[in-house]
């Protein structure tokens, strides 16, 4: 099974150490890929770092809509930002991401999303969010290698956006109290999981 | 999605690189072509995080994650934001000087800056008897500075009066912990958490004061441990726990008493444990008695059921765990929380053993260290009494000079600020603290300080107490010196220098050597190194409870970091104190001590009827100075807010003024059910006109002498708007603020529960 990055919703405490360390990040240095949210603004402290999902089923939405075909998905399934050179700055990335992850630099007419610290990732190390996340809330790894940290956790990667499933490289822990019911956002249990297998 | 990996490395973060023992410091080099990693701590919080400072042609310019025992590479977003600090443009590159408080700042020389402030020690000794000068030190310091503060105060300028801000800090954790066990320190390692099958968290808002403690505590839930949290606010952590106590804020001991009530009403205390071990026991007994469930929910605002609901699972888990900090230290019954704390974790046999002890999380990076070697006002090196004849004529022994010369022991923090008001003391050195924003009750500080005839104050940032004063250092941050700290586990470990400071720029330790030059005891202060202050230190404690002897720099680089006691080299330190029961009183027992709860100081009547408390948030360390310069950090957390609950009709992003009987301040409001109705909560970090401590009340615990930060009574008016957060204080030469901070005019009030914005999108 290939790693990728697990998103543990129930372990986040708001810090944003991911967007502090996702700006130390060689690939994309200064500027933070991943944006923090609050989940229940008003009632709890609940929080939630949103990371580029890499999106495999369909191919990455991002990528089918960009007209200048300048965000490249590779073999490794990594969904990278957007080719320099090419970008026109559209901004169809944008609204096409049903995630809400990629950024347009309005100065530079250019994208910038998450490409999974292709500098690190590609070297054989952790995406920079993974490796200084001090909870755990972002972990990089194999299932194996976050079931021998989390027994029994359940995990998702298929999310239902209206009709529109989508199959993402990226998964998220499905909550423990949300027994069988499906994943805020998400399809959870119901749809087929892919991880388990080579991704 | 499957990433290539090379034949030798484990993904950093992964379960598998742990168990290999991490990447080894050269690979990473080989990674990164031809910077330097200088492998050391992260300088803010009492976890002390390993990480590597990225250096490349003699400048520190970046950071990378390391794999240290402590962190295991984890960092927060303060220990990623740190290294920014070293060569911010807002660095103090030149020594200031102005001549009345009427004048401004200018750069000045070092001959000029201290010939001044030793000729006006020895003036207003000399008019004025030598109590009339104090010193006040920092627990961000390094140990070795924290023990030439000490020895300055006492051998060059001969005043009582030392102190430093670590009494802001733990000081009432400290108190307990000398009392019922002999020792100041926590009884165990951080890797015990791991292996407990019940954590209380007291008083600790982990996940935003010390995040990377958290990876600790999920550790344990992973395997099964049961989560208690016991503060006024639902935190980050209390919103997984699986009893979070809501209690109002300065009733903990109630509760920890009435806790205490059912392990003995249900026969679920260890007895054999306690007469084995303990002394006291009857009394403690006999005190609880009168705290019956009913009592503790009337008095802390909770529903009784779960005082029995903590008793039973906190009695029945096989290995208990109990880790507190400032949320119930600072008060005017700090200590009487931490010893109830203390004798709820004896009573069931917990401390000691792999699993079961108590900590405190120390909040300041030496807050532990800082007051080892004798910058407390009533300490000598080594955690000796300056009031035992022996101690004394030990350490005068080792600093070359007659017991008589040492002086008695002086007062503390916020009483020394009271005496600079009524004229007792009339001259300040201050190094590496901010009492302008950090101390309570801010009109009565700055009335203290503004009545001082001189005033000198070291730094690398001009804070807003070093502002106010004659003279300004300008001194090194922790990358360009080396020292060691210890963390909130007493381990001992090692900083390194990154680079040479700026020019023009000195080190704490010569800035101390050069003025006890000039007061006539150079010959007693004739170090060129910390290395040489360390190796003076740990003979200064040999034999004491707080033994450095055995830990030295060479060692501490071989090993990660060493747990005092180490008293000889080839001991391995000790990380978990109290194993077979036996604590460092001369019986070896448990000395429990019985606990009364009384109310704060800060009495609640019609017109203050509801509590104010005060805390951090994760984006900034201590009094700002630091943090509120570093971009990304002023970005996650701009300003200060005042929290509230639903029930009293605002909305987020009204301006609600904080009143209490010392003042008053305007914060946006932040509603949030994550509180109790009758509480609310103000983050400290700014400076007047939006600090917290324009409001608290300077009210002390009589051992500890803390100042109750945690709760004061308070209400609530509608403003009209609210007050923009001040920048910090610009050097002479600079007209505008680093490019790196954000706009601090942005009216947006915070949009989340904790005050901080949702990120960039």
């Amino acid at each position: 099974m290939g790693r990728t990055l697990f998103i543990d919703p129930g372990r986040c405490i708001g810090c944003q150490a991911c967007v502090a360390g996702c700006r130390e990040c060689d690939s994309h240095r200064g500027k933070s890929m991943i944006h923090l949210d609050y989940l229940e603004e008003g009632i709890s402290a609940a929080s939630m770092p949103t990371v580029c999902m890499h999106c495999e089923d369909p191919v990455a939405p991002c990528a089918q809509v960009c007209p200048a075909e300048a965000i490249l998905v590779t073999p490794d399934g990594v969904v990278h930002d957007a080719d320099k050179s090419r970008c026109i700055g559209c901004g169809n990335c944008v609204s096409a991401c049903p995630m809400g992850v990629p950024k347009i630099d309005l100065a530079a007419k250019l994208q910038f999303k998450c490409n999974l610290c292709y500098d690190r990732t590609s070297a054989g190390l952790a995406p920079m969010c993974a490796t200084v996340c001090p909870t755990g809330a972002l972990f990089y790894g194999t299932m194996d290698e976050l079931l021998a940290d989390r027994p029994n956790v359940a995990v998702a990667n298929t999310f239902d956006f209206d009709g529109t499933i989508v199959t993402t490289g990226v998964a998220v822990i499905v909550p423990r109290d949300r027994g069988d019911l499906p994943v805020p956002g998400g399809c959870g249990h119901e749809q087929p999981n892919v991880l388990g297998e080579p991704l | 999605m499957s990433i290539p990996l090379g034949p030798i490395i484990s993904p950093p973060g992964t379960r598998s690189f742990r168990d290999a023992g991490g990447l080894p410091a050269d690979q990473w080099r080989a990674l990164v072509g031809d910077e330097t990693l200088v492998p050391t701590h992260c300088c803010f919080c009492g976890v002390q995080c390993g990480m590597y400072l990225r250096v490349r042609e003699g400048k520190v310019f970046g950071v990378e994650p390391r794999n240290h025992d402590i962190n295991r590479m984890r960092l927060c977003p303060k220990g990623l934001n740190a290294y920014q600090q070293v060569n911010h443009p807002d660095r103090l590159t030149a020594p200031l000087l102005r001549r009345s408080r009427t004048d401004d700042l200018r750069p000045a020389s070092w001959e000029q800056v201290l010939d001044v402030t030793a000729t006006e020690i020895q003036r207003i000794q000399a008019e004025h008897g030598r109590d009339a000068f104090g010193l006040l030190g920092g627990a961000s310091l390094f140990s070795e500075k924290t023990y030439l503060v000490g020895k300055l105060a006492r051998v060059a300028l001969k005043t009582r009066h030392v102190d430093y801000n670590g009494r802001l800090c733990m000081v009432s954790a400290a108190g307990a912990n000398k009392l019922s066990f002999g020792i100041d320190r926590a009884g165990n390692p951080f890797s015990d958490i791991l292996l407990t099958d019940c954590l209380l968290i007291a008083g600790s808002n982990v996940g935003e004061c010390f995040p990377v403690m958290t990876q600790y505590l999920w550790g344990a839930r992973d395997r099964g441990a049961k989560l208690i949290v016991v503060d006024p606010r639902e935190t980050s952590i209390a919103r997984t726990a699986d009893v979070h106590v809501a209690l109002r804020s300065g009733t903990d001991s109630a509760f920890f008493n009435a806790v205490l009530h059912v392990v003995i009403r249900d026969g679920l205390a260890d007895l054999d444990f306690i007469a084995a071990h303990t002394t006291g026991w009857a009394e403690v007994a006999q005190t609880v008695a009168a705290y019956p469930p009913a009592r503790a929910a009337e008095i802390c605002g909770i529903p009784a059921e779960q005082v029995e609901q903590v008793a039973r699972i906190f009695a029945t888990a096989r290995n208990v765990m109990a880790w507190h900090a400032r949320g119930i230290e600072h008060h005017t019954q700090g200590v009487e929380n931490c010893l109830s704390v203390i004798n709820l974790c004896v009573a069931t046999g917990n401390i000691g053993k792999p699993g079961a002890g108590y900590g405190t999380i120390t909040g300041q990076g030496n807050g532990q260290g800082g007051r080892e070697h004798g910058q407390k006002s009533d300490m000598l090196p080594g955690g000796r009494s300056i009031n035992d004849p022996a101690h004394r004529a030990q350490i005068a022994a080792i600093w070359g000079i007659d017991e008589a010369e040492l002086p008695q022991a002086g007062t503390s923090m916020m009483e020394m600020v009271h005496q600079m008001s009524a004229g007792e003391i009339r001259g300040l050195v201050g190094i590496c603290n901010n009492p302008f924003v950090s101390l309570p009750n801010h009109a009565v500080v700055k009335a203290g300080y503004d009545a001082l005839e001189f005033h000198a104050q070291a730094d690398f940032f001009l804070s807003e107490t070093a502002a106010n004063a004659h003279v300004v250092f300008p001194i090194t941050t922790w990358a360009e010196d080396d020292g060691v700290m210890a963390n909130a586990e007493a381990r001992v470990v090692r900083h390194r220098k990154a680079q040479e400071p700026p020019p023009g720029v000195r080190t704490d330790t010569w800035v101390m050597c050069e003025l006890a030059k000039r007061l006539g005891v150079g010959d007693k202060f004739a170090f060129t190194s910390s290395a040489d202050v360390f190796e003076e230190l740990r003979i200064a404690s040999r034999g004491t409870v707080n033994d450095y002897f055995g830990i030295t720099y060479d060692r501490l680089d071989e090993t990660g970091g060493i747990a005092w006691p180490c008293p000889s080299t080839d001991h391995p330190g000790t990380p978990r104190l109290f194993e077979g029961g036996r604590t460092y009183h001369a019986d070896g027992k448990v000395h429990l001590q019985t606990v009364e709860w009384h109310p704060p100081a800060d009495p609640y009547d019609d017109d203050f009827a509801m509590t104010l408390t005060t805390g951090r948030t994760v984006a900034h360390f201590l009094s700002g100075n630091q943090t509120r310069r570093l971009g990304g950090l002023v970005e996650q957390t701009p300003r200060p807010w005042v929290e509230v609950h639903p029930s009293h009709g605002f909305t987020s992003g009204d301006p609600v003024r904080v009143v209490t009987r010392r003042g008053s301040a305007v914060f946006p409001a932040l509603v949030t059910e994550a509180i109790r109705a009758d509480t609310v909560f103000v983050p400290y970090h700014w400076p007047f006109p939006v600090a917290a401590n324009v409001l608290t009340i300077d009210a002390l615990d009589p051992r500890s002498k803390i100042p109750e930060y945690k709760v004061c009574a308070c209400r609530l008016e509608r403003a009209e708007h609210v007050v923009d957060t001040p920048a910090p204080p610009v050097p002479p030469g600079r007209t505008t603020y680093a490019a790196s901070q954000v706009s601090r005019l942005d009216p947006l009030p915070p949009t989340s529960p904790q005050g901080r914005g949702t990120s960039e999108r």
